[in-house]
């Protein structure tokens, strides 16, 4: 009865504790997202987890009674347990039980796994008019990790970023996702789950962001030192905004040179930057206008002179102080 | 007759005498099927290296692909070399339950000496691959054959060694309760070998032949 | 003296800091503390002649369990300064370096050199006296077994004071592991101790098949075994068919690393992916093989103190079996979020959830075995209790939430699958050992552990264990992931971080307190208590305690389950197939597994560092010893009647 106790106070204490830090203005962005994936996956959290509570619930009263009931003390000294073998209809129960369950969690997994794959509904029409590539509703983002660092490279716009995204509200946006180097696994927790990135793979992530703000994405998957601190921000924000920001970045941020690009695919933590396209693209096999960022994309080798020897360097660059923390 | 058997002890001549020798005492049937066991554990073993390999035959990195790499006639000794030695090492068996001492040892010696003739012929093969720059260092695929292919040879010199020992102890004690029981174990490994090979044979040579 | 500061700084780290000279120190002065208590005592010849040359069961399986509790500490100190970095924003205590090699080690040891001795440790010990047996039916072979786990673990273990740890996680996937990211020694370290571990662990499968199989007494079918008997040969198949491909995939990796090969590597039409299959067609059944023994402690202890038959037998066995043929086909669960498409990934989520079917079949059989008994509330029964919650919470609820693909991608990697299969394998498999290990106690050692004592340490380690890992589910939901060695201030991480390393500690002291227990009980508790103390079921509390070294001095023969309580109960009577007690055949003491073990680890070293010299002569030596073997043919020696009957006599039973 005492362990019962205990059981039932962690379980309130800790039910009580994601109140009070929610209520605190503590973020639990699994629990809070901010646009349909997230919002699709998190329903996908509370059911089962109500019908499993259920069950839980059932066994832990259950549990508890018999242990109370059933509990020897000096009153039953002397009582012969009865000898049961099974019971052949108890037994039927609870086989069909968790059947159904299983059967009532498997539907909606398999739909909403097929429906992730698609782009999720927009909920801003994108002005067709500014937008570079008409034919395509949504902006694609190319991401790369390389060690300790995100790379986004925005082929539409034909600009490129490290460790910020920017994205604009209510669209999809299509996450192209490799490594180079180690794989990593790229999450926002507040917009959706993760997806891994890997070399010489092309997977792709679908995101959208329904309500301006800037939310916090990391690497969720180890990848050495410096892999605490591949952090990023994703500021979510109108169209509007969205291309004003495009714009300034093509008018004020310098072009990437292939010495910079070097030090970038170097082990290193750097902070965020930006970049108005390549200065020489040709020079890595790749080809601006079709994979953005040279390199990035599947297949890419990396460079024959770049390989991860020793001991971190902290890159330079147009730093603004590291992102997330 | 190491191991703690359960009904009082069993001496030789206290032997089963319905059953071959080699599963003639406790200990002898408990070491047989404890062989099969293990041999299931190496069918996972190989299953593993065949898997990878079948996933990474693509996997050249424009180094040579299977069909310029792989030579006919080389394999197809090696597969003569290795099912003939199961066929006499089959027959060795047949001599064992015939209680033929010299039989045992004649067949085994030969079944050694069709090994031999077959990891001549697989280092052969290695030596010219290396040589035409084949190296394992190459590509994805290499690595992936000469990891399959080199685990099955490394099985095979295992099991020279091994069978090598057993004929001594034949030859030495004669065809009794335990050695019969190794000379059976030894063989059971011996096809076990020749069935990879069949596959390696199917799976790789003549696969990588074609495709 | 620059060359020795050369070595001295390459190959015992001197340059990284106190905590490895502390290490240093204390490894130094309780080396010389073994050996000083080894002098003093003269004790070289006992350790070498009782222990060191055993092959006999009962004592290799005490091996496997000290060896294990001793894991069980390093792998908790690792823990405890983990959750010290951890406990509040922006810690310095360990650089990133260090804690990526301490969580390496923490999972690596914990899995596979506490949990699998604990459980391979407690079946020596069980089973062979649950199925009426005189030994393993390879007892040379399971002593090569042992020791190859353990020269494995200290293979791990020296790589913290000679050369560096691993530092790419237990799951070790490459492309970070490969040499152009990872160069130092630590990971063939971690590649050559799960190696030879796991190549001893596969002769312990195929041993216990064998042994289960064929060596039962007379009468025991199949389906009159116990019930731990049950999970330990599901378990052994699962060894069987599963180990393999660890050994497969550690060897690829290591032809990756040390021969510049291209299975895993980034260039050359390497496929990473290759590695995580294999490597989760291993660890899925994996994670099965270290709990369903504890199911089959469960069975045995709820059983036992309910005083009541086991519910459902049969259909506890067959869920046995259902879960093993699940678990080779759940493995992509591990990775939902590698892009292995839609399909696949509906196919393995439904193939997981329907684990919590026979799984949850289970759970109700043992309530069902309570309900109507008269439950005893001994420490064995204690930690079973504590099990029953903790399994459902961790292994029921969240199991299946987690193996909902869609909320996977939000789970995975975080700490919310941290806190999971904490809660499944300290509240499954730790649990489980531990009630095992208080259960069988007496059976090995002739003396009860302190119950007061026990209960502290239970109430230390199990609501520390709750507060430890609740919260985490918690951090994992506010986008926290596992193997981060800092986290920012300005999240809300950290209240639930320091509740956490809070937990930690308690469990800690629950550790200490166990330990202190067994120290106590060792000192205080009268021996030579009753053979059968918790008025058990089964064979093995026939026998005395402990149990003489041929077990049975004759062979009963079985009448059905639940023998020895029917016994007692009058309604079986006690039978043997020898009229009179006849001379035991035994296996003789041998130095050559050990000394297998040691060469194993000659080789293994010499893998680590390329010196391949080591490798040729560890390898030739390990060959050597066993074509000795190979020509041995009298490796068994009689105990005549009269030594039977005497040491009988000496224990009453004649």
């Amino acid at each position: 009865m005492r362990r019962t106790r205990r059981w039932l106070k962690t379980g309130i204490t800790s039910a009580i504790l994601v109140v009070l830090l929610t209520g605190c203005g503590v973020q639990v962005p699994v629990l809070q997202p901010k646009g349909p994936v997230g919002q699709e996956e998190l329903k996908l959290i509370v059911f089962p987890f109500i019908l499993m509570a259920i069950v839980a619930f059932i066994v832990f009263a259950l549990f508890a009674w018999i242990m109370v009931k059933y509990r020897a003390k000096p009153e039953n000294e002397g009582y012969v347990p009865p000898e049961t073998d099974g019971n052949t209809l108890l037994e039927t129960i609870w086989t069909v039980i968790p059947i159904i369950i299983v059967v009532a969690i498997a539907i909606p997994t398999v739909i909403v796994t097929f429906k992730l794959l698609k782009p999720p509904t927009p909920t801003v029409a994108a002005k067709s008019n500014t937008n570079p590539n008409p034919s395509k509703q949504t902006v694609v983002i190319y991401v790369a990790s390389s060690e300790w660092k995100w790379l986004f490279a925005y082929p539409q716009y034909g600009i490129e970023t490290v460790n910020h995204l920017e994205i604009p509200v209510g669209q999809p946006v299509d996450f192209q996702l490799t490594a180079i180097g180690p794989m990593n696994s790229f999450w926002i927790p507040a917009l959706g789950g993760m997806e891994m990135d890997m070399p010489g793979k092309d997977l792709g992530l679908w995101l959208q962001a329904d309500s301006p703000g800037t939310y916090l994405g990391r690497s969720a998957q180890y990848s050495g030192k410096g892999f605490a601190h591949m952090t990023f921000n994703v500021t979510a924000q109108s169209q509007t905004d969205f291309e004003q920001w495009v714009k300034q970045v093509k008018a004020n941020s310098p072009k990437l040179t292939a010495t910079e690009y070097k030090k970038l695919l170097q082990p290193s933590t750097v902070g965020t930057m930006d970049f108005a396209g390549f200065v020489n693209p040709n020079g890595y096999n790749g080809s601006m206008s079709k994979t953005g960022m040279p390199g990035v994309r599947a297949g890419m080798p990396i460079p024959s002179d770049i390989k991860s020897t020793g001991d971190s360097s902290t890159g330079s660059g147009s730093s603004s102080g590291k992102s997330g923390s | 007759m190491e191991s703690a058997v359960n009904h009082a002890m069993i001496a030789e001549h206290e032997l089963q005498h319905d059953v071959p020798l080699e599963f003639a005492t406790e200990d002898g049937s408990l070491r047989v099927l404890g062989f099969w066991v293990f041999l299931a554990a190496e069918v996972v073993l190989f299953s593993c290296l065949f898997a990878t390999y079948i996933i990474m035959h693509g996997m050249t990195a424009g180094g040579p692909t299977s069909k310029q790499l792989y030579d006919v006639k080389g394999f197809a000794w090696e597969t003569f070399f290795l099912l003939t030695s199961s066929f006499t090492c089959g027959i060795a068996t047949f001599e064992m339950r015939r209680g033929n001492k010299k039989g045992v040892i004649a067949w085994l010696l030969v079944t050694i000496a069709f090994g031999l003739g077959f990891l001549g012929f697989e280092i052969q093969e290695f030596v010219a691959d290396v040589h035409a720059g084949a190296t394992m260092q190459r590509s994805g695929f290499l690595t992936a054959f000469f990891t399959l292919v080199g685990t099955h040879g490394a099985h095979v010199s295992m099991g020279i060694l091994w069978m090598t020992s057993v004929v001594i102890q034949i030859a030495r004690r004669g065809i009794d309760s335990m050695t019969s029981r190794k000379m059976f174990i030894v063989s059971l490994y011996w096809h076990f070998l020749d069935v990879v090979w069949i596959f390696i044979f199917t799976a790789v040579y003549l696969t990588g032949k074609v495709i | 003296m620059s060359q020795f500061m050369n070595f001295a700084n390459t190959f015992l780290m001197w340059k990284e800091g106190p905590l490895i000279w502390i290490s240093d120190v204390l490894i130094g002065l309780t080396s010389i503390g073994i050996i000083a208590v080894l002098v003093y005592f003269k004790a070289f010849k006992w350790l070498w002649k009782e222990w060191l040359t055993t092959v006999d069961h009962k004592k290799i399986g005490i091996m496997y369990i000290i060896a294990a509790l001793l894991m069980l500490f390093r792998g908790g100190v690792d823990a405890l300064l983990m959750r010290t970095q951890l406990a509040f924003p922006n810690e310095h205590f360990l650089t990133a370096q260090h804690y990526d090699e301490i969580f390496t080690t923490h999972g690596t040891i914990m899995i596979l050199f506490m949990a699998m001795p604990l459980v391979i440790g407690l079946m020596n010990v069980a089973v062979p006296l649950m199925i009426g047996a005189r030994d393993v039916a390879f007892p040379y072979l399971n002593a090569i077994s042992f020791w190859m786990f353990f020269f494995g673990a200290m293979l791990l273990n020296v790589s913290f004071v000679f050369g560096g740890s691993p530092d790419g996680g237990w799951t070790s996937y490459p492309p970070y592991v490969e040499k152009m990211f990872d160069p130092g020694p630590g990971e063939n370290y971690y590649i050559m101790a799960l190696q030879i571990a796991g190549i001893g662990t596969i002769a312990t499968g195929v041993n216990f098949i064998v042994t289960i199989l064929k060596m039962r007494a007379p009468g025991m079918t199949l389906m009159k075994m116990p019930m731990f008997v049950w999970s330990i040969l599901i378990t052994s198949a699962l060894i069987v068919f599963a180990f393999p491909a660890l050994t497969v995939v550690l060897a690829q990796l290591l032809i990756d690393r040390i021969a510049g090969a291209h299975f895993f590597s980034t260039t050359a039409g390497g496929m990473p992916m290759n590695f995580i299959n294999e490597f989760w067609i291993w660890g899925h059944p994996e994670v099965y093989i270290v709990i369903l023994p504890a199911f089959g402690v469960f069975s045995e202890v709820v059983s036992t103190f309910s005083s009541k038959r086991l519910f459902g037998y049969s259909a506890m066995v067959g869920s046995m079996v259902a879960i093993t043929f699940l678990s080779f086909g759940v493995w992509v669960h591990h990775f939902f979020t590698m892009g292995a498409g839609a399909a696949v990934n509906s196919f393995f989520g439904i193939s997981t959830m329907a684990i919590a079917i026979p799984t949850g079949v289970k759970i109700f059989n043992w309530l069902s075995t309570m309900y109507k008994g008269r439950i005893r509330f001994t420490l064995p029964m204690m930690w079973t209790s504590a099990f029953i919650p903790s399994f459902v919470l961790g292994g029921g609820v969240t199991g299946v939430m987690l193996a909902v693909a869609p909320a996977d991608y939000q789970f995975h990697n975080s700490y919310f699958l941290v806190a999971h299969f904490h809660y499944t394998l300290v509240g499954g498999t730790v649990f489980g050992m531990l009630a095992g290990l208080y259960y069988w106690w007496p059976k090995m050692f002739g003396f009860q552990l302190d119950e007061r004592r026990g209960r502290h340490a239970f109430w230390w380690f199990v609501i520390g264990f709750n507060v430890c890992f609740l919260p985490q589910f918690l951090l994992g939901l506010m986008g926290m992931t596992r193997r981060m060695y800092t986290y920012p201030s300005g999240l809300g991480w950290w209240i639930p971080n320091f509740i956490s390393t809070i937990g930690g500690f308690m469990m800690g002291v629950g550790f200490l307190l166990l330990v202190y227990q067994i120290v106590w009980s060792v000192r205080h508790m009268p021996r030579g208590v009753a053979d059968d103390p918790w008025d058990a079921r089964t064979l093995e509390w026939s026998l005395p305690s402990p149990a003489p070294e041929y077990n049975f001095a004759r062979t009963p023969i079985i009448h059905g389950r639940d023998e020895w309580w029917y016994i007692k109960r009058g309604k079986f009577e006690q039978e043997f197939v020898e009229p009179t007690i006849q001379p035991i055949h035994m296996p003789k003491s041998s130095g050559r597994p050990f000394l297998i073990g040691l060469f194993m680890f000659v080789a293994g070293f010499g893998f680590v560092f390329e010196w391949y010299v080591l490798v040729v002569l560890g390898l030739l030596a390990v060959l050597v010893l066993m074509a000795w073997r190979s020509f041995e043919f009298d490796y068994y020696h009689h105990i005549p009647v009269s030594v039977v009957e005497k040491t009988e006599k000496a224990l009453g039973r004649l």
